[in-house]
């Protein structure tokens, strides 16, 4: 009983694992360029969460001085994911700017093709 | 001057001359005046500082630190004072005969030539004075590398490959054997100094220090202790000189003489042949002795001929240093100068009889004596000088040794010795032999042949009469090694230098 | 103005590139790039200067005081590498004005000198940074700058050599920040100080194990530690000359420090090689690259991939120090993040150099062209004499410190792999010297003559160095053995 009342508990983390595991297979797996950037953020995404989820505290509130509150969620997590996003971002953004060369490049952005003919720098 | 400076001086005198052939490389006449000059200044520079060690004098010269503990540093002592009196004194004559085997069969980039060949004589003096393993590792791999250029002079397909093996041996076991050696032995020790006495001795005994000597003398491929002796023969498609003096004396000597200088300094005779573990070793230069003699009996190729004697001759030097006793010291040492001015003689004439009549095979060179009579004869001195028969030089050393083989009770080092100069008789003598009492083909064309140019019989007859003094005069070298081990009565020379 | 020179060396690059970015034109680009450039090693000089003298330096990045603030921190192993980065980004400027004009379409170039910047920031900043977050993002600054960087190469490989570097290098840099998370749930706080305090306490939990498990993994990655290197061959080979010189010499450097900062100093010595085995691994890996990306390299026909794969096998020998992991192996392993930063920069420039002269660096088209580039290929010889781990040179002296440190952890075997492996960078190197200097002239070489001053005279430094740092050590050697105390101290 007490395995099960910890898994539930520890929920978020099961969320985590579910999508990191998952971004990862899709860029593992996947051959189109798109899809695999989609996974990669997928991926990103579930760090994330490794961050933002231990940050909130059941019951708390902002970081607002008052006497009124007296429990308060971490902020920093919420901040340092802020930058996180951003860096994430720019690189879902440099990776389709790729693409679209690799596109216009090769006329295609299936990996399959493109290494089918001994591009791989051989 | 002090002694010190000198030693500095002999270092730095071939090695400014690779920079001055370099700038004069336009005008021969020039570069080749640099390179004797060079040449002779460093002959000079040397035999200044012969006497004060042979009088018991140790300069010692710090450059710098390079890790802590472990410094580029030099120190002369009698074997290497020996060393550097051949490679600089051979390195004389040698350079006249370059001047006119070079010249007379058109090499290209001789520049290159004579600079790698400075490069070369360089390194061969810092690992003469080297006072300590890294030093004498350093300029063991410079070596190494400036001869490369050399052996692969010729640019062909078969120069290319004789260089990739001449490199991969010599780097390969300088690397994978020697270096780990060098290393064990600073852990274990905590120094690299080469000290008389040596520095194992209390530190390593039983299996291990065989397994260090392994490393050692199989580390050290200029040796060519079988079998790691297959890239002398490689070597041989360099041009003659090359062949002559570095093939012939600064390399392979760089190798006995740094297996000779590692046995008496890091070893200590004494140590070494209490523990046993020179048993071994001796049996390993004896088989090389003798198979490569055997080797060079079925040779028709004049230059593999004498590569193989050339292995052969270097077991003899191992063989001293692995009856790690007085004689076999005294022996093994003065082999290294035996062996040199014997066998340079030799290259020179093969050289000669390349240039005069185009002729590389023992086969062809019937009837060759009557028209190039300066020639074989000085073959027939350096022959019987390597054979180690009075009255030339080659005599003393293998006197030595036998005695060093009795000392340590080896008869059958004894019987190996006698038996390999039966050998040596047996595929040098009749080359001569051939040249003087064959009768010369009838094609018409051995009449045209007529002796080498005379740079190259002024450096051959040079070293022939060498063989001779040798003979005359071994109490030098004798004295010299023998003040290894009889610490020299003066010890006063060396602190008045130190402070000048 | 001394006490400010911690956000100097990072603030100068950062505002130095988005003015490159405003000027859009090549040659003032260059020059912005330049002075930043050459700023760069006086300030991290004098900051060393003042570690060596009187300890680490520790500077409240906008006044906020740590932990609370982030904190840039020089202490001897970072000054080291801020030194390191800052000398390979100036003498690789003056050599990359003509490089550059040739190798990228005249209205890139600005962008490139942008990015070159950017990309200097970032790996300064990760040197220079005592904040694990800040250290993430810096990582992404220089990585993300790197992408465009080697995406602007000629060849169109480029773009997908480009693509695979984001995929891996992504993946890398996620997975060092999960771990960074862990740490930081597990302990409040994320300055390198604070955290190695409070780990103390904390303990070996399995949290704190899966953060260093995580960290290392996403390091590996980045500092391509066989078997995880395989985007590295594409991405220095199809990179303008001048990226895959900077980047080989600096990049994967800066991330085996992040790695060693975190393994030695943060989770300690006795955590991480305790709990896990990494050591084991290390070794394991490490011989792995030596021998394999080695022979790999010997069959390479595109000489700069050649070199390439030879990084891979040089940073084996870099992590071999780590795995080691007692004061000798490890004093190697730093060292030889110095000497194989400046020799391997050397052989690329020298590369950059042929590309320039004859456009290729295919091995035939390099078939005699040492006779018509004597001095360039000279270089060659020397910085490859150094890879080869040649007595004099820079290279002899990390792997003697490898075997010395080998030696005593009574790994006598492994000094045998370590010279074993040695041997086959002789066969590739040898191959390359062999070809270029005594094989007929190849149909392109017949456009080689020697490279312009410019470009020479920075690979020339750097051979130099490779020279003199095999023969006075008391800088190299000397620094990365207090740093190898300094990590090693971590010891609790």
């Amino acid at each position: 009983m007490a395995v099960i009342e910890s898994i539930i508990q520890h929920y978020n983390h099961w969320i985590m694992i579910f999508l990191m595991v998952s971004g990862l297979y899709i860029v593992v797996n996947r051959g189109n360029m798109v899809k695999k950037l989609v996974g990669l953020s997928l991926f990103q995404t579930s760090v994330y969460l490794i961050y933002i989820t231990p940050g909130k505290i059941l019951g708390g509130t902002p970081p607002i001085l008052d006497d009124a509150f007296t429990v308060y969620s971490n902020p920093l997590p919420h901040v340092l994911i802020l930058t996180a996003i951003v860096v994430g971002v720019a690189t879902l953004a440099l990776g389709l700017a790729l693409v679209v060369r690799i596109n216009e490049a090769y006329g295609s952005i299936e990996e399959d093709e493109l290494f089918a003919n001994g591009e791989d720098g051989t | 001057m002090s002694l010190e400076h000198l030693v500095i001086l002999a270092i730095c005198i071939p090695a400014v001359g690779i920079a001055l052939i370099w700038l004069t490389g336009k005008s021969p006449d020039r570069r080749e005046t640099v390179t004797l000059v060079t040449a002779g200044l460093l002959l000079v520079v040397v035999l200044s500082i012969f006497p004060q060690v042979l009088a018991g004098a140790r300069p010692e010269v710090r450059l710098i630190e390079v890790l802590p503990g472990i410094s580029l540093s030099f120190a002369v002592e009698p074997l290497g004072m020996l060393f550097a009196t051949i490679a600089s004194g051979l390195w004389i004559v040698n350079s006249i005969y370059s001047i006119g085997y070079m010249r007379s069969n058109e090499e290209p980039r001789q520049t290159q030539f004579y600079m790698c060949f400075a490069a070369a004589i360089t390194s061969t003096i810092g690992i003469a004075f080297a006072a300590n393993l890294f030093t004498l590792f350093i300029f063991y791999e410079v070596l190494t590398l400036s001869t490369y250029p050399l052996v692969t002079h010729k640019g062909n397909e078969e120069a290319k490959r004789g260089g990739r093996i001449y490199l991969l041996i010599l780097l390969g076991t300088s690397m994978v054997l020697l270096l780990p050696a060098i290393i064990w032995t600073w852990v274990i020790t905590g120094t690299m100094d080469f000290t008389p006495g040596g520095i194992l001795a209390g530190k390593v005994d039983g299996l291990t220090l065989g397994l260090l000597l392994g490393l050692y003398v199989f580390g050290i491929g200029k040796a060519a202790l079988m079998p790691f002796h297959r890239w002398l023969p490689a070597a041989m498609v360099a041009p003659t000189p090359v062949s002559a003096l570095l093939h012939a004396v600064a390399v392979v000597k760089a190798g006995v003489f740094s297996v000779m200088k590692i046995v008496v300094y890091i070893f200590g005779l004494e140590h070494l042949s209490a523990s046993g573990q020179n048993q071994w070793l001796l049996y390993v230069a004896a088989a090389t002795v003798l198979l490569a003699s055997l080797v060079a009996l079925t040779k028709d190729n004049l230059k593999a001929r004498l590569a193989y004697s050339t292995v052969g001759q270097l077991g003899y030097v191992v063989l001293g240093a692995a009856l790690a006793n007085s004689m076999g010291m005294i022996g093994g040492s003065m082999h290294i100068a035996m062996h040199a001015v014997g066998k340079i003689t030799l290259f020179f004439c093969a050289g000669a009889i390349y240039t005069a009549a185009h002729k590389t095979e023992v086969s062809e060179l019937d009837g060759l004596g009557r028209v190039m009579p300066i020639t074989f004869a000085a073959f027939t001195i350096g022959a019987i000088s390597t054979i180690g028969l009075p009255p030339f030089g080659g005599a003393w050393s293998k006197w030595f040794l036998a005695l060093g083989a009795l000392d340590a009770g080896q008869l059958a080092i004894v019987v190996v010795l006698m038996i390999s100069s039966l050998l040596n008789i047996a595929y040098l003598l009749p080359i001569p032999f051939r040249a003087f009492f064959s009768k010369p083909p009838k094609d018409g064309k051995s009449e045209a042949i007529k002796e080498a140019p005379l740079p190259c019989l002024i450096a051959l007859g040079a070293t022939a009469v060498g063989c001779f003094l040798l003979f005359l005069f071994p109490d030098t070298i004798f004295d010299l090694i023998k003040s290894i081990e009889v610490p020299a009565a003066i010890d006063v020379p060396s602190e008045q230098v130190s402070d000048g | 103005m001394n006490s400010q020179l911690p956000a100097l060396q990072i603030v100068l690059p950062l505002l130095g590139a988005v003015l490159c970015a405003v000027l859009r034109k090549g040659n003032l680009a260059w020059g912005v790039a330049l002075v930043t450039s050459l700023a760069m090693p006086v300030i991290s000089g004098l900051m060393l200067q003042d570690v060596l003298a009187s300890g680490p330096i520790s500077y409240a990045m906008g006044g906020w005081a740590p932990p609370f603030g982030i904190e840039y921190r020089v202490d001897a192993a970072s000054g080291f590498l801020l030194l390191l980065i800052s000398l390979i980004g100036a003498v690789i400027m003056p050599y990359a004005r003509l490089s550059i004009a040739a190798e990228i379409a005249e209205q890139d170039v600005p962008w490139f000198y942008t990015m070159y910047l950017l990309c200097l920031a970032g790996l300064l900043g990760i040197a220079i940074t005592g904040d694990a977050f800040n250290a993430f993002v810096f990582l992404e600054i220089s990585s993300l700058s790197t992408y465009a960087m080697i995406a602007m190469g000629k060849d169109r490989r480029a773009l997908l050599a480009s693509y695979q570097y984001l995929i891996m290098g992504t993946i890398g840099a996620t997975f060092f920040v999960a771990g960074v998370g862990l740490l930081y749930s597990m302990t409040g706080s994320l300055n390198f100080v604070d955290v190695a305090d409070r780990l103390a306490e904390v303990g070996t939990s399995r949290p704190i194990l899966a953060a260093l498990g995580l960290i290392t993994v996403g390091m590996s990655l980045k500092l391509a530690l066989f078997p995880l290197h395989v985007w590295l061959p594409n991405a220095y080979a199809f990179a303008p000359s001048v990226a895959t010189a900077f980047l080989a010499a600096t990049a994967t450097k800066v991330a085996v420090y992040l790695m060693l900062r975190f393994m030695f100093s943060i989770f300690g010595v006795s955590t991480t090689l305790a709990n896990l085995p990494i050591g084991e691994i290390f070794v394991t890996l490490a011989l792995a690259a030596m021998f394999g990306a080695s022979i790999v390299a010997i069959f390479q026909e595109n000489v700069k991939r050649m070199l390439a794969y030879s990084s891979v096998a040089q940073i084996g020998y870099i992590t071999l120090g780590i795995g080691i992991a007692n004061q000798a192996g490890l004093t190697g392993g730093i060292v030889h993040l110095f000497n194989h930063a400046i020799m391997k920069a050397a052989l690329f420039m020298v590369l950059g150099a042929v590309v320039y002269r004859i456009g290729s660096v295919k091995i035939d088209a390099l078939a005699g062209i040492g006779r018509r580039m004597p001095i360039t290929m000279g270089a060659f010889v020397i910085a490859g004499l150094s890879i080869i781990g040649t007595p004099g040179t820079a290279g002899f002296i990390s792997k003697w410190y490898l075997a010395v440190g080998a030696f005593e952890k009574g790994w006598w075997w492994l000094v045998f792999l370590l010279v074993t492996s040695s041997l086959l960078s002789v066969i590739y190197i040898g191959r390359v010297i062999e070809v270029t200097w005594f094989r007929p002239l190849s149909k392109e070489g017949e456009k080689a003559s020697e490279t312009p001053l410019s470009m020479l005279i920075p690979t020339l430094i750097l051979v130099a160095a490779t020279i003199y740092f095999g023969i006075d050590t008391s800088l190299t050697a000397g620094i990365a053995s207090k740093a190898a105390d300094a990590l090693l101290a971590g010891l609790r």
